[in-house]
């Protein structure tokens, strides 16, 4: 499979990342699927919740999970730990610049679990 | 509209990136020909090639840019004729493609002097990524290797060739190096400095013959010396691709090129030239620059804006070359009539400046520099905009020697038409609209909107002080306010901190911000908690940077290194065992760190509570590598064991770290204590610098290394332990409590208002009353310090947290190492 966004429709399978309580609060943590690998990130501040692919475009280090989490002008983004180029949570887009963005996953909270949509 | 380029080099990337840039949807077809066969790469960049023969690293744009364009590119296809009549082209496989647009990149080939012996086996032409393929796999079995031609590329071929282990030599036709760049003096100091490296170099050398039975192996001047090689690189100038021109009847420059008017269009309206392809009033540009003007020039012709004219360009150059920094500009060798040369040779420091003056010295025509091209920026401007000289103009070079800061003046002498970024063509009076105008009020956004800086980047200090200095003229004051959810300095932001008790960053932000925080404000904020409650930064682990939330320095690949403290570098041969097995044990890299002490590479993130156990078993701490802390105070061998030593200088600097192991500061912190004053520790290198006297010690402040280096500076001499200890604690904590992120002490230091004096006053003459109060704060972060990793490691909840998976227990399957001379290394990264 390749890091493609999947919007909430598109969904087929939901998958269970791991309970709400095993996140750190204000971050993320990555998660293992079929050869991807997806970071998955606790916004408790806003009380959202995102998920993208955890592999940095720019250096393609399974990276961003481990990033810090904040907004700018109200978009929530990541930045990645080794060279702080920043993405929106939202749509993926890098915030730096017109370089490559994220593929993005819709998240879904249910029975204390969190679940992450893939196609397939 | 139908568009068709022939060449795809890097002024022919630069005109498609243009087009769809300016054009958004592109509504006309383009079709690109390159007869190499991958896509446009960066040739001024080529030598980086011999270090990773990887041609993608140095591509423009990959294949798939075209693609997602909508241009057609077609590599490996040359084309061979222009029928001007029928308005197409025929390319080598028998296509034929029409054009409505038709632009010549065809840039140039090596030009290769008529010497007897050049079709020798050995001999190579240095230009396209196939050359250097031919040159890397021929060098791989002799000794020896020359290049023709002295300038710019030659010597950066040289360089290459000394890196594959070859005995090189570059020959020279002319009396000195980089003849068009440099005078005598100037090129001396280079060739000196090349000679250093290993290179020979031959100059007033006129190559005669290349020698050889079938393989070159000598070569004869024509003064009746020879020099015996195995290999020849030529680089003497390029010859423009002009092979088209005759067939279609199209106009050549004496020089070779097309000829062009200044819209860039050749005697056929409808057919373009730029690059280096082009010959404009008789020129050829054999620079990046200008060719990408040009490219921009025909796009906006293209679009309609028939203002947009070439009328020659500045050959200005600076560059680091072989490690050494040349600049040149306007007329560099002073061949203007009359003109008065002012130059200044420093031959300890290795550096020459020239400055050539108009007869009536009013205006810089010119200049050299050799060794510091710091000045480069500035004089470039004062030449191109015909800036008015001081009425010293050797103050130029020479800085104004009355204790006043440098005469090349203010950014704001400059006029609005200067260009300030080369490389995206940016002017000083585009940055200021972008405040002006439209309102930006951010050195990041302010790029972001105009591109400059985007380019070699050597511009972006310009860019932040015009930026700055429009600010403050607009009345709208410059406060270092740390980022957009917080409208405080970082000092204001201690003070509030301290004064509320405020212990976490959400109740921090909900009085005192907005928004949701973000990379910048979070970790500030963490340290400036650390460095007033001296709390377990683990508490908070999302707001620190990484280093500091797993308490490890994050390495290429992902994986952490580990430093345990080892206070002054002293270590028992027992420790010594811990740290070689346990790097066995886990499989890690180790090397000795320039803080005397061992740091281990290559450890998993679930590995590493495992891994400090042992070490904490040991009896080993935390080492804070990982961050904006205390790293460590280094020793020389002191009066124990050195016959010279004056005092104990191990025992001291062991208690001094072990003082300050911990403290969390604006930036890292390293100090050194030396026995002597032969300072073997290098304390005078540190934040914080230790030197023993004949009856106590010195103590100098506000040094280090790294990109910038400083010498500390004389805070106290001959003073006894205690009173050492004292004035470090005053001196750390009151950079502490005041320095904005990430400024070491010597920033900290140079903004100070008053400088030195004022800090002596502060901390040895106490005049703001605060030295009892810096003590006491200082105090209670030591009476308060925890090693972290002891706490990560007794704590299972803490332990938890060192995982790559929410949902795997092993760690990340892309994790991938290579081996190198007999230790583990991480694979290289995209």
């Amino acid at each position: 499979m390749k890091y493609e966004t999947v919007s909430t429709e598109e969904v087929v399978v939901w998958e269970k990342v791991a309970e709400v309580s095993e996140f750190p609060i204000n971050g993320g943590l990555a998660f293992y699927y079929k050869g991807l690998q997806v970071a998955v990130f606790n916004f408790s501040r806003r009380g959202e919740w995102y998920a993208t692919q955890n592999l940095c475009p720019h250096k393609k280090q399974m990276i961003l999970s481990r990033g810090m989490i904040g907004s700018e002008n109200g978009v929530p983004k990541v930045a990645c730990p080794f060279h702080k180029k920043t993405f929106s949570l939202e749509t993926g887009q890098n915030l730096n610049g017109s370089e490559c963005g994220l593929a993005t996953y819709p998240v879904r909270i249910e029975e204390g679990a969190v679940w992450v949509g893939f196609k397939e | 509209m139908k568009i068709v380029v022939i060449g795809n080099g890097m002024v022919s990337y630069k005109f498609c990136e243009k087009l769809v840039k300016k054009a958004g949807r592109l509504s006309a077809e383009v079709v690109v020909f390159g007869d190499e066969s991958i896509p446009a790469y960066d040739r001024v960049h080529l030598s980086e090639y011999f270090e990773e023969q990887s041609a993608e690293r140095l591509l423009m744009s990959p294949a798939s840019w075209y693609e997602e364009q909508g241009i057609s590119l077609r590599t490996g296809e040359m084309v061979t004729a222009i029928d001007r009549e029928n308005q197409c082209v025929h390319t080598h496989k028998g296509h034929t493609e029409s054009y409505d647009t038709l632009i010549l990149a065809t840039g140039s080939s090596a030009f290769v002097p008529k010497i007897e012996g050049m079709e020798k086996r050995g001999v190579f032409v240095y230009r396209k990524i196939e050359d250097l393929d031919q040159i890397i796999s021929f060098g791989k079995n002799i000794r020896r290797a020359a290049v023709l031609g002295g300038g710019l590329l030659g010597l950066e071929a040289a360089k290459a060739l000394l890196d594959m282990n070859l005995e090189t030599q570059v020959i020279e036709f002319a009396d000195r190096l980089m003849p068009r760049q440099l005078d005598v003096e100037g090129a001396t100091l280079l060739k000196d400095k090349i000679t250093d490296l290993g290179i020979e170099v031959l100059l007033s050398k006129n190559t005669q013959k290349i020698d050889g039975n079938g393989k070159l192996d000598q070569l004869h001047f024509t003064d009746g010396s020879s020099l015996q090689t195995d290999m020849l690189v030529i680089s003497c100038g390029i010859t423009p691709r002009i092979e088209l021109a005759a067939g279609a009847g199209l106009e050549t420059g004496r020089r070779g090129g097309f000829v062009v008017n200044e819209k860039m269009q050749t005697n056929d309206p409808k057919i373009y030239a730029i690059g280096e392809a082009a010959s404009f009033n008789e020129m050829v540009y054999g620079l990046v620059a200008p060719g990408y003007e040009m490219a921009d020039i025909v796009v906006d012709q293209l679009l309609g804006d028939e203002t947009a004219v070439f009328d020659g360009a500045d050959m200005s150059t600076k560059l680091k070359l072989i490690g050494v920094d040349v600049g040149s500009f306007g007329d560099a060798v002073g061949e203007t009539p009359d003109c008065i040369p002012i130059s200044f040779t420093d031959r300890i420091k290795g550096t020459y400046k020239r400055i050539n003056i108009s007869s009536d010295g009013k205006t810089l025509l010119g200049g050299i520099l050799v060794g510091d091209a710091d000045d480069y920026n500035m004089l470039h401007q004062f030449y191109k905009n015909g800036v008015a000289l001081p009425p010293d103009p050797e103050d130029l070079i020479l800085g104004a020697r009355d204790g006043g800061s440098s005469s090349l003046g203010s950014i704001a002498s400059l006029p609005v038409t200067s260009q300030i970024c080369s490389c995206e063509n940016v002017t000083k009076g585009q940055i200021e609209d972008a405040v002006k105008v439209d309102g930006i009020e951010s050195v990041a956004e302010v790029v972001k909107c105009t591109k400059a800086g985007t380019g070699c980047g050597a511009c972006k200090a310009m860019v932040a002080d015009i930026v700055n200095d429009t600010m403050s003229s607009m009345g709208k004051v410059v406060r270092k306010v740390l980022c957009e959810h917080f409208d405080y300095t970082r000092q204001e932001l201690f003070d509030l901190v301290k004064v509320t008790g405020i212990q976490t960053y959400d109740e921090f932000l909900d009085q005192y911000g907005s928004g949701d925080g973000c990379e910048v404000c979070k970790p500030a904020l963490a340290s400036i908690f650390a460095s007033v409650y001296n709390d377990l930064i683990t508490k908070q682990d999302t707001i620190q940077d990484t280093n500091d939330r797993f308490l490890a320095n994050i390495q290429k690949g992902g994986s952490y290194s580990v430093v345990p403290r080892i206070p002054g570098g002293e270590i028992t041969p027992d420790k010594l065992i811990v740290i070689g097995q346990v790097a066995k044990d886990y499989e890690l890299y180790t090397k000795i760190t320039g803080g005397q002490r061992i740091d281990l590479f290559g450890a998993r993130i679930e590995d590493l509570p495992d891994i400090w156990e042992r070490l904490i078993n040991a009896g080993f701490e935390s080492g804070h590598a990982y961050g904006k802390s205390l790293r460590t105070v280094k020793s020389c061998v002191g009066s124990t064991w050195c016959r010279y030593g004056l005092h104990d200088s191990v025992s001291f600097a062991i208690s001094v770290e072990n003082r300050y192991k911990g403290l969390r500061a604006p930036h890292k912190l390293k100090g050194a204590v030396s026995g002597c004053r032969r300072e073997c520790a290098e304390a005078q290198g540190k934040d914080f610098g230790i030197i023993a006297t004949e009856i106590g010690w010195n103590l100098y402040v506000g040094g280090n290394g790294g990109a910038n280096p400083v010498h500390a500076k004389l805070l106290a001499g001959d003073i006894d332990e205690a009173t050492v200890i004292s004035y470090l604690d005053r001196f750390l904590m009151f950079y502490i409590k005041t320095a904005e992120p990430l400024n070491r002490t010597s920033v900290w230091l140079s903004k100070l208002d008053g400088g030195m004096d004022y800090l002596k006053s502060v901390i040895v003459e106490d005049s703001l009353g605060i030295g009892d109060q810096l003590e006491a704060e200082m105090q209670q972060l030591i009476d308060v310090y925890k090693c972290e990793w002891t706490e990560v490691v007794n704590n299972p909840e803490l332990r938890k947290k060192f995982t790559h998976f929410s949902n795997r227990l092993v760690g990340d399957p892309n994790m991938k190492f290579d081996q190198m001379r007999g230790q583990k290394v991480p694979a290289n990264w995209g």
